[in-house]
Protein backbone atom coordinates (compact mmCIF):
# COMPACT_ATOMS: atom_id res chain seq x y z
CA UNK A 1 0.00 0.00 0.00
CA UNK A 2 1.33 3.41 -0.95
CA UNK A 3 0.95 5.76 2.01
CA UNK A 4 0.81 9.56 2.01
CA UNK A 5 4.35 9.62 3.36
CA UNK A 6 5.60 7.40 0.54
CA UNK A 7 4.02 9.68 -2.05
CA UNK A 8 5.44 12.85 -0.49
CA UNK A 9 8.84 11.20 -0.12
CA UNK A 10 8.81 10.18 -3.76
CA UNK A 11 8.18 13.80 -4.82
CA UNK A 12 10.89 15.20 -2.51
CA UNK A 13 13.38 12.53 -3.58
CA UNK A 14 13.05 13.52 -7.24
CA UNK A 15 14.22 17.11 -6.64
CA UNK A 16 17.71 17.53 -8.09
CA UNK A 17 20.76 19.35 -6.78
CA UNK A 18 21.19 22.73 -8.53
CA UNK A 19 24.99 22.39 -8.77
CA UNK A 20 25.08 18.67 -9.58
CA UNK A 21 21.86 18.22 -11.57
CA UNK A 22 22.56 14.54 -12.27
CA UNK A 23 21.96 13.86 -8.56
CA UNK A 24 18.68 13.95 -6.70
CA UNK A 25 18.70 15.27 -3.14
CA UNK A 26 18.24 11.64 -2.02
CA UNK A 27 21.31 10.55 -4.06
CA UNK A 28 23.34 13.36 -2.48
CA UNK A 29 22.27 12.28 1.01
CA UNK A 30 20.96 15.69 2.11
CA UNK A 31 17.31 14.58 2.39
CA UNK A 32 17.04 13.51 6.02
CA UNK A 33 13.33 12.89 6.50
CA UNK A 34 9.85 13.40 5.09
CA UNK A 35 6.89 13.42 7.48
CA UNK A 36 3.21 13.92 6.76
CA UNK A 37 0.75 15.08 9.41
CA UNK A 38 -2.72 15.66 8.04
CA UNK A 39 -2.34 18.25 5.28
CA UNK A 40 1.19 19.21 6.27
CA UNK A 41 4.44 17.83 4.86
CA UNK A 42 7.65 18.45 6.76
CA UNK A 43 10.90 17.84 4.87
CA UNK A 44 14.27 18.00 6.64
CA UNK A 45 17.46 18.82 4.71
CA UNK A 46 21.11 19.03 5.76
CA UNK A 47 23.52 21.49 4.14
CA UNK A 48 26.66 20.02 2.56
CA UNK A 49 28.89 23.04 3.36
CA UNK A 50 28.32 26.07 5.65
CA UNK A 51 28.49 28.45 2.72
CA UNK A 52 26.82 26.32 0.07
CA UNK A 53 24.84 28.84 -2.00
CA UNK A 54 22.62 26.05 -3.34
CA UNK A 55 20.91 25.48 0.02
CA UNK A 56 18.32 28.26 -0.38
CA UNK A 57 17.47 26.99 -3.83
CA UNK A 58 17.15 23.38 -2.64
CA UNK A 59 14.68 24.53 -0.01
CA UNK A 60 12.72 26.51 -2.60
CA UNK A 61 12.75 23.60 -5.10
CA UNK A 62 11.47 21.09 -2.52
CA UNK A 63 8.75 23.53 -1.52
CA UNK A 64 7.77 24.12 -5.13
CA UNK A 65 7.76 20.41 -6.08
CA UNK A 66 5.54 19.40 -3.16
CA UNK A 67 3.19 22.35 -3.66
CA UNK A 68 2.80 21.40 -7.31
CA UNK A 69 2.14 17.79 -6.28
CA UNK A 70 -0.88 19.02 -4.35
CA UNK A 71 0.40 19.41 -0.79
CA UNK A 72 -1.07 22.66 0.56
CA UNK A 73 1.23 23.05 3.58
CA UNK A 74 4.94 22.41 3.10
CA UNK A 75 7.61 23.14 5.67
CA UNK A 76 11.32 22.64 4.95
CA UNK A 77 13.45 22.29 8.08
CA UNK A 78 17.24 22.30 8.32
CA UNK A 79 19.12 19.74 10.40
CA UNK A 80 22.69 20.89 11.07
CA UNK A 81 23.63 17.92 13.22
CA UNK A 82 25.15 15.48 12.48
CA UNK A 83 27.00 17.35 9.69
CA UNK A 84 26.68 16.03 6.15
CA UNK A 85 29.42 13.65 5.08
CA UNK A 86 30.36 12.65 1.54
CA UNK A 87 29.87 9.07 2.79
CA UNK A 88 26.13 9.77 2.60
CA UNK A 89 26.16 9.92 -1.22
CA UNK A 90 24.27 6.77 -2.24
CA UNK A 91 25.73 4.02 -4.49
CA UNK A 92 23.34 5.19 -7.22
CA UNK A 93 24.57 8.77 -6.74
CA UNK A 94 28.19 7.63 -7.02
CA UNK A 95 27.45 5.76 -10.24
CA UNK A 96 25.74 8.83 -11.73
CA UNK A 97 28.64 11.13 -10.79
CA UNK A 98 31.12 8.77 -12.46
CA UNK A 99 28.90 8.57 -15.57
CA UNK A 100 29.09 12.36 -15.80
CA UNK A 101 32.88 12.46 -15.52
CA UNK A 102 33.02 13.44 -11.83
CA UNK A 103 35.01 11.09 -9.59
CA UNK A 104 32.94 10.07 -6.54
CA UNK A 105 34.52 10.50 -3.09
CA UNK A 106 36.53 7.80 -1.31
CA UNK A 107 35.77 7.14 2.36
CA UNK A 108 35.63 10.28 4.52
CA UNK A 109 38.24 10.75 7.27
CA UNK A 110 37.27 9.54 10.75
CA UNK A 111 35.68 12.17 13.01
CA UNK A 112 36.44 13.15 16.57
CA UNK A 113 39.54 14.08 18.53
CA UNK A 114 42.34 16.37 17.39
CA UNK A 115 42.48 16.72 13.61
CA UNK A 116 45.86 15.63 12.19
CA UNK A 117 47.72 18.09 9.98
CA UNK A 118 48.39 16.93 6.42
CA UNK A 119 51.53 18.38 4.88
CA UNK A 120 51.84 15.94 1.96
CA UNK A 121 49.33 15.85 -0.91
CA UNK A 122 46.65 13.22 -0.21
CA UNK A 123 47.62 9.68 -1.13
CA UNK A 124 44.03 8.63 -1.93
CA UNK A 125 44.12 6.96 -5.30
CA UNK A 126 41.10 8.28 -7.10
CA UNK A 127 40.50 6.49 -10.41
CA UNK A 128 40.00 8.59 -13.55
CA UNK A 129 36.27 8.63 -14.38
CA UNK A 130 37.11 8.62 -18.12
CA UNK A 131 39.73 5.89 -18.58
CA UNK A 132 39.70 4.19 -15.17
CA UNK A 133 43.44 4.65 -14.60
CA UNK A 134 44.53 5.06 -10.99
CA UNK A 135 47.47 7.21 -12.07
CA UNK A 136 45.80 10.50 -11.14
CA UNK A 137 47.00 13.50 -9.16
CA UNK A 138 45.40 16.41 -7.38
CA UNK A 139 45.72 19.79 -9.12
CA UNK A 140 43.81 21.71 -6.47
CA UNK A 141 41.77 20.93 -3.38
CA UNK A 142 39.37 23.60 -4.65
CA UNK A 143 37.21 23.87 -7.73
CA UNK A 144 34.10 25.53 -9.16
CA UNK A 145 31.94 24.42 -6.21
CA UNK A 146 32.69 24.02 -2.50
CA UNK A 147 32.26 20.24 -2.70
CA UNK A 148 34.67 19.58 -5.59
CA UNK A 149 38.45 19.25 -6.03
CA UNK A 150 40.30 19.27 -9.33
CA UNK A 151 42.45 16.33 -10.46
CA UNK A 152 44.25 15.25 -13.59
CA UNK A 153 44.80 11.80 -15.06
CA UNK A 154 48.39 11.17 -16.10
CA UNK A 155 47.32 8.23 -18.32
CA UNK A 156 44.74 9.93 -20.56
CA UNK A 157 45.94 13.48 -19.74
CA UNK A 158 42.41 14.75 -19.01
CA UNK A 159 41.55 16.92 -16.01
CA UNK A 160 38.48 15.94 -14.01
CA UNK A 161 36.50 16.98 -10.96
CA UNK A 162 36.33 14.95 -7.79
CA UNK A 163 33.87 15.21 -4.89
CA UNK A 164 35.96 15.91 -1.78
CA UNK A 165 35.85 13.56 1.17
CA UNK A 166 34.45 15.32 4.23
CA UNK B 1 14.79 24.27 -12.30
CA UNK B 2 16.71 23.90 -15.55
CA UNK B 3 17.35 26.36 -18.35
CA UNK B 4 18.66 26.11 -21.90
CA UNK B 5 21.30 28.73 -21.19
CA UNK B 6 22.59 30.87 -18.35
CA UNK B 7 20.98 34.07 -19.66
CA UNK B 8 17.51 32.55 -19.49
CA UNK B 9 18.09 31.72 -15.83
CA UNK B 10 19.12 35.33 -15.13
CA UNK B 11 15.75 36.66 -16.25
CA UNK B 12 13.72 34.58 -13.80
CA UNK B 13 12.15 36.74 -11.12
CA UNK B 14 12.58 36.06 -7.41
CA UNK B 15 14.98 33.20 -7.90
CA UNK B 16 16.89 32.47 -4.69
CA UNK B 17 19.93 31.51 -6.75
CA UNK B 18 20.45 35.07 -7.88
CA UNK B 19 20.24 36.80 -4.51
CA UNK B 20 23.19 39.15 -4.14
CA UNK B 21 24.09 41.64 -1.46
CA UNK B 22 21.19 41.59 0.96
CA UNK B 23 17.96 39.75 1.52
CA UNK B 24 19.21 36.16 1.52
CA UNK B 25 17.14 33.45 3.12
CA UNK B 26 17.85 33.10 6.83
CA UNK B 27 20.64 30.50 6.98
CA UNK B 28 19.08 29.05 10.15
CA UNK B 29 15.68 28.80 8.48
CA UNK B 30 13.91 25.71 9.79
CA UNK B 31 16.41 25.08 12.62
CA UNK B 32 15.18 24.78 16.22
CA UNK B 33 16.71 27.94 17.67
CA UNK B 34 15.47 27.74 21.26
CA UNK B 35 18.19 28.95 23.64
CA UNK B 36 18.87 26.07 26.10
CA UNK B 37 17.43 26.63 29.55
CA UNK B 38 19.94 28.03 32.00
CA UNK B 39 22.00 29.69 29.24
CA UNK B 40 22.08 33.50 29.26
CA UNK B 41 21.11 34.61 25.75
CA UNK B 42 23.34 37.69 25.98
CA UNK B 43 26.42 35.58 26.77
CA UNK B 44 25.66 33.20 23.91
CA UNK B 45 25.10 36.13 21.55
CA UNK B 46 28.35 37.94 22.32
CA UNK B 47 30.32 34.69 21.95
CA UNK B 48 28.68 33.82 18.60
CA UNK B 49 29.23 37.40 17.43
CA UNK B 50 32.97 37.21 18.16
CA UNK B 51 33.34 33.93 16.24
CA UNK B 52 31.16 35.29 13.43
CA UNK B 53 33.18 38.50 13.09
CA UNK B 54 36.49 36.60 12.90
CA UNK B 55 35.09 34.66 9.96
CA UNK B 56 33.29 37.56 8.26
CA UNK B 57 36.25 39.93 8.32
CA UNK B 58 38.79 37.30 7.26
CA UNK B 59 36.41 36.20 4.51
CA UNK B 60 36.26 39.77 3.20
CA UNK B 61 40.07 39.98 3.11
CA UNK B 62 40.32 36.59 1.35
CA UNK B 63 37.79 37.79 -1.20
CA UNK B 64 40.16 40.61 -2.17
CA UNK B 65 42.44 37.96 -3.71
CA UNK B 66 39.94 37.31 -6.48
CA UNK B 67 41.68 38.67 -9.63
CA UNK B 68 44.89 39.25 -7.61
CA UNK B 69 46.12 35.75 -6.69
CA UNK B 70 49.40 34.44 -8.15
CA UNK B 71 47.63 31.66 -10.10
CA UNK B 72 44.04 30.90 -11.06
CA UNK B 73 44.03 27.76 -8.85
CA UNK B 74 45.02 29.83 -5.81
CA UNK B 75 42.35 32.42 -6.56
CA UNK B 76 39.76 29.63 -6.63
CA UNK B 77 41.19 28.18 -3.42
CA UNK B 78 41.14 31.48 -1.51
CA UNK B 79 37.64 32.27 -2.78
CA UNK B 80 36.42 28.83 -1.67
CA UNK B 81 37.90 29.31 1.79
CA UNK B 82 36.28 32.76 1.92
CA UNK B 83 32.93 31.20 0.99
CA UNK B 84 33.18 28.59 3.77
CA UNK B 85 34.03 31.29 6.31
CA UNK B 86 31.21 33.49 5.06
CA UNK B 87 28.83 30.55 5.52
CA UNK B 88 30.05 30.06 9.09
CA UNK B 89 29.70 33.80 9.73
CA UNK B 90 26.13 33.88 8.42
CA UNK B 91 25.04 31.02 10.68
CA UNK B 92 26.74 32.56 13.72
CA UNK B 93 25.42 36.08 13.05
CA UNK B 94 21.90 34.70 12.80
CA UNK B 95 22.42 32.79 16.04
CA UNK B 96 23.70 35.96 17.76
CA UNK B 97 20.71 38.01 16.58
CA UNK B 98 18.25 35.43 17.92
CA UNK B 99 20.02 34.79 21.20
CA UNK B 100 20.31 38.45 22.25
CA UNK B 101 16.59 38.91 21.82
CA UNK B 102 16.90 41.83 19.38
CA UNK B 103 15.84 39.71 16.42
CA UNK B 104 18.51 41.37 14.27
CA UNK B 105 19.22 39.32 11.16
CA UNK B 106 22.56 38.68 9.49
CA UNK B 107 22.22 41.75 7.23
CA UNK B 108 21.67 44.10 10.16
CA UNK B 109 24.70 42.70 11.95
CA UNK B 110 27.02 42.51 8.94
CA UNK B 111 26.14 45.78 7.22
CA UNK B 112 24.85 48.13 9.87
CA UNK B 113 27.37 47.95 12.69
CA UNK B 114 30.36 50.31 12.83
CA UNK B 115 33.96 49.23 13.45
CA UNK B 116 33.73 49.76 17.22
CA UNK B 117 30.90 47.22 17.38
CA UNK B 118 32.89 44.50 15.61
CA UNK B 119 34.43 41.87 17.90
CA UNK B 120 36.90 40.17 15.53
CA UNK B 121 40.55 39.50 16.36
CA UNK B 122 42.68 42.22 14.80
CA UNK B 123 44.76 39.70 12.85
CA UNK B 124 41.73 39.06 10.61
CA UNK B 125 41.46 42.71 9.54
CA UNK B 126 45.09 43.46 8.62
CA UNK B 127 45.61 44.41 4.96
CA UNK B 128 46.22 41.36 2.80
CA UNK B 129 49.89 42.15 2.05
CA UNK B 130 51.64 39.71 -0.29
CA UNK B 131 50.71 36.06 -0.76
CA UNK B 132 53.09 34.99 2.02
CA UNK B 133 51.30 37.37 4.42
CA UNK B 134 47.93 35.83 3.59
CA UNK B 135 49.30 32.31 3.99
CA UNK B 136 50.81 33.21 7.38
CA UNK B 137 47.60 34.83 8.61
CA UNK B 138 45.46 31.96 7.30
CA UNK B 139 47.72 29.39 8.97
CA UNK B 140 47.46 31.05 12.40
CA UNK B 141 43.74 31.83 12.21
CA UNK B 142 42.70 28.43 10.84
CA UNK B 143 44.87 26.60 13.39
CA UNK B 144 43.24 28.53 16.23
CA UNK B 145 39.73 28.23 14.83
CA UNK B 146 40.01 24.49 14.12
CA UNK B 147 41.30 23.81 17.63
CA UNK B 148 38.46 25.87 19.16
CA UNK B 149 35.73 24.45 16.89
CA UNK B 150 36.75 20.82 17.47
CA UNK B 151 36.11 21.43 21.19
CA UNK B 152 32.96 23.50 20.60
CA UNK B 153 31.17 20.42 19.29
CA UNK B 154 30.56 19.75 23.00
CA UNK B 155 28.94 23.18 23.56
CA UNK B 156 25.72 23.28 25.60
CA UNK B 157 24.18 25.28 22.76
CA UNK B 158 23.16 22.71 20.13
CA UNK B 159 23.16 25.26 17.29
CA UNK B 160 26.70 26.46 18.08
CA UNK B 161 27.83 22.82 18.49
CA UNK B 162 26.37 21.93 15.09
CA UNK B 163 27.91 24.96 13.34
CA UNK B 164 31.26 23.98 14.85
CA UNK B 165 30.86 20.34 13.75
CA UNK B 166 30.38 21.40 10.14
CA UNK B 167 33.13 24.01 10.47
CA UNK B 168 35.67 21.40 11.60
CA UNK B 169 35.35 19.60 8.25
CA UNK B 170 35.99 22.85 6.37
CA UNK B 171 38.73 24.25 8.61
CA UNK B 172 40.66 20.98 8.30
CA UNK B 173 41.40 21.66 4.66
CA UNK B 174 41.78 25.43 5.18
CA UNK B 175 44.60 24.69 7.63
CA UNK B 176 46.14 22.05 5.35
CA UNK B 177 46.07 24.51 2.45
CA UNK B 178 47.88 27.24 4.42
CA UNK B 179 50.33 24.76 5.97
CA UNK B 180 51.26 23.21 2.61
CA UNK B 181 51.87 26.64 1.09
CA UNK B 182 53.90 27.72 4.13
CA UNK B 183 56.18 24.71 3.58
CA UNK B 184 56.38 25.29 -0.17
CA UNK B 185 57.33 28.94 0.27
CA UNK B 186 59.50 28.54 3.37
CA UNK B 187 61.41 25.60 1.95
CA UNK B 188 61.39 27.08 -1.56
CA UNK B 189 63.68 29.67 -3.12
CA UNK B 190 65.76 32.18 -1.17
CA UNK B 191 63.23 34.88 -2.10
CA UNK B 192 60.13 32.87 -1.12
CA UNK B 193 61.82 31.89 2.15
CA UNK B 194 62.69 35.52 2.88
CA UNK B 195 59.15 36.67 2.20
CA UNK B 196 57.57 33.91 4.27
CA UNK B 197 59.82 34.66 7.25
CA UNK B 198 59.16 38.40 6.92
CA UNK B 199 55.41 37.76 6.80
CA UNK B 200 55.53 35.69 10.00
CA UNK B 201 57.70 38.24 11.75
CA UNK B 202 55.26 40.97 10.73
CA UNK B 203 52.12 39.34 12.13
CA UNK B 204 53.62 37.62 15.19
CA UNK B 205 52.78 40.52 17.55
CA UNK B 206 49.12 39.53 16.97
CA UNK B 207 49.59 35.98 18.25
CA UNK B 208 49.12 36.79 21.99
CA UNK B 209 45.72 38.34 21.23
CA UNK B 210 44.45 35.24 19.41
CA UNK B 211 45.45 32.95 22.31
CA UNK B 212 44.46 35.22 25.20
CA UNK B 213 41.37 34.48 27.25
CA UNK B 214 39.02 37.43 26.85
CA UNK B 215 36.10 38.22 29.15
CA UNK B 216 33.75 37.07 26.37
CA UNK B 217 35.48 33.66 26.44
CA UNK B 218 35.43 33.52 30.23
CA UNK B 219 31.69 34.15 30.41
CA UNK B 220 31.02 31.61 27.63
CA UNK B 221 33.14 28.96 29.35
CA UNK B 222 31.31 29.57 32.65
CA UNK B 223 27.98 29.11 30.82
CA UNK B 224 29.15 25.83 29.31
CA UNK B 225 28.82 27.10 25.74
CA UNK B 226 32.37 28.21 24.89
CA UNK B 227 36.01 27.15 24.78
CA UNK B 228 38.87 28.88 26.57
CA UNK B 229 41.55 29.80 23.99
CA UNK B 230 44.18 29.05 26.67
CA UNK B 231 43.04 25.43 26.39
CA UNK B 232 44.04 25.27 22.71
CA UNK B 233 47.47 26.88 23.11
CA UNK B 234 49.35 23.56 23.31
CA UNK B 235 47.67 22.25 20.15
CA UNK B 236 48.26 25.58 18.39
CA UNK B 237 51.97 25.51 19.28
CA UNK B 238 52.37 21.90 18.23
CA UNK B 239 50.75 22.39 14.82
CA UNK B 240 52.52 25.68 14.07
CA UNK B 241 55.89 24.29 15.15
CA UNK B 242 55.38 21.23 12.94
CA UNK B 243 54.74 23.51 9.95
CA UNK B 244 57.61 25.89 10.71
CA UNK B 245 60.08 23.01 11.10
CA UNK B 246 59.04 21.47 7.77
CA UNK B 247 59.20 24.93 6.20
CA UNK B 248 62.70 25.69 7.63
CA UNK B 249 61.25 28.86 9.18
CA UNK B 250 62.11 30.39 12.55
CA UNK B 251 59.36 30.86 15.09
CA UNK B 252 59.42 34.60 15.79
CA UNK B 253 59.32 36.05 19.26
CA UNK B 254 57.38 39.22 19.82
CA UNK B 255 55.48 40.99 22.55
CA UNK B 256 51.77 41.43 21.96
CA UNK B 257 50.06 44.66 20.96
CA UNK B 258 47.95 46.14 23.79
CA UNK B 259 44.18 46.05 23.44
CA UNK B 260 41.88 43.51 21.82
CA UNK B 261 39.57 43.47 18.84
CA UNK B 262 37.17 41.60 21.14
CA UNK B 263 36.64 44.95 22.95
CA UNK B 264 35.92 46.76 19.70
CA UNK B 265 39.40 48.33 19.68
CA UNK B 266 40.59 47.90 16.11
CA UNK B 267 43.34 49.03 13.78
CA UNK B 268 42.70 51.79 11.26
CA UNK B 269 42.30 49.06 8.63
CA UNK B 270 38.90 47.82 9.80
CA UNK B 271 36.88 50.98 8.97
CA UNK B 272 38.40 50.92 5.50
CA UNK B 273 37.45 47.24 5.04
CA UNK B 274 33.93 47.93 6.29
CA UNK B 275 33.49 50.89 3.97
CA UNK B 276 34.12 48.52 1.09
CA UNK B 277 31.94 45.73 2.48
CA UNK B 278 29.02 47.85 3.74
CA UNK B 279 28.90 50.79 1.31
CA UNK B 280 26.42 49.35 -1.15
CA UNK B 281 24.04 47.92 1.46
CA UNK B 282 24.01 51.26 3.31
CA UNK B 283 23.46 53.32 0.17
CA UNK B 284 20.57 51.09 -0.90
CA UNK B 285 19.10 49.48 2.21
CA UNK B 286 16.72 46.60 1.52
CA UNK B 287 17.61 46.65 -2.17
CA UNK B 288 17.58 43.33 -4.03
CA UNK B 289 18.99 42.88 -7.48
Amino acid sequence: MVTAVDRAREVAEQVTDPELPMLTLADLGVLRSVEVTGRQVVVTLTPTYSGCPAMAEMRADVHRALTRAGYPEVEVRTALDPPWSSDWITPRGRAKLAEHGIAPPAAAPARGGPVPLTLAPPAARIPCPRCGSRATEEISRFSAAACKALRRCTACAEPFEHIKEI
Amino acid sequence: MSFDNAYEALTEQNDARWAFGTGFDDPLSGVDTTVPSGVDGAVLAEYCLALADDALVHSQRLGEWVTRAPELEEEVALANIALDLLGQARLLLSRAGQADGTGRGEDALAYFRDAGQFRNLRLAELPRGDFACEISRSLLLSTRRLAVFSRLTGSRDPVLAAVAGKGVQELTYHRDYAAQWAVRLGDGTAESHRRMQAALDGIWPHVPEILDTHEIDRRAVAAGIGVDPAEVRAEFDEVVDQVLTAATLQRPEAAGIPGSGRDGAHTEHLPELLADMQGLARAHPEATW
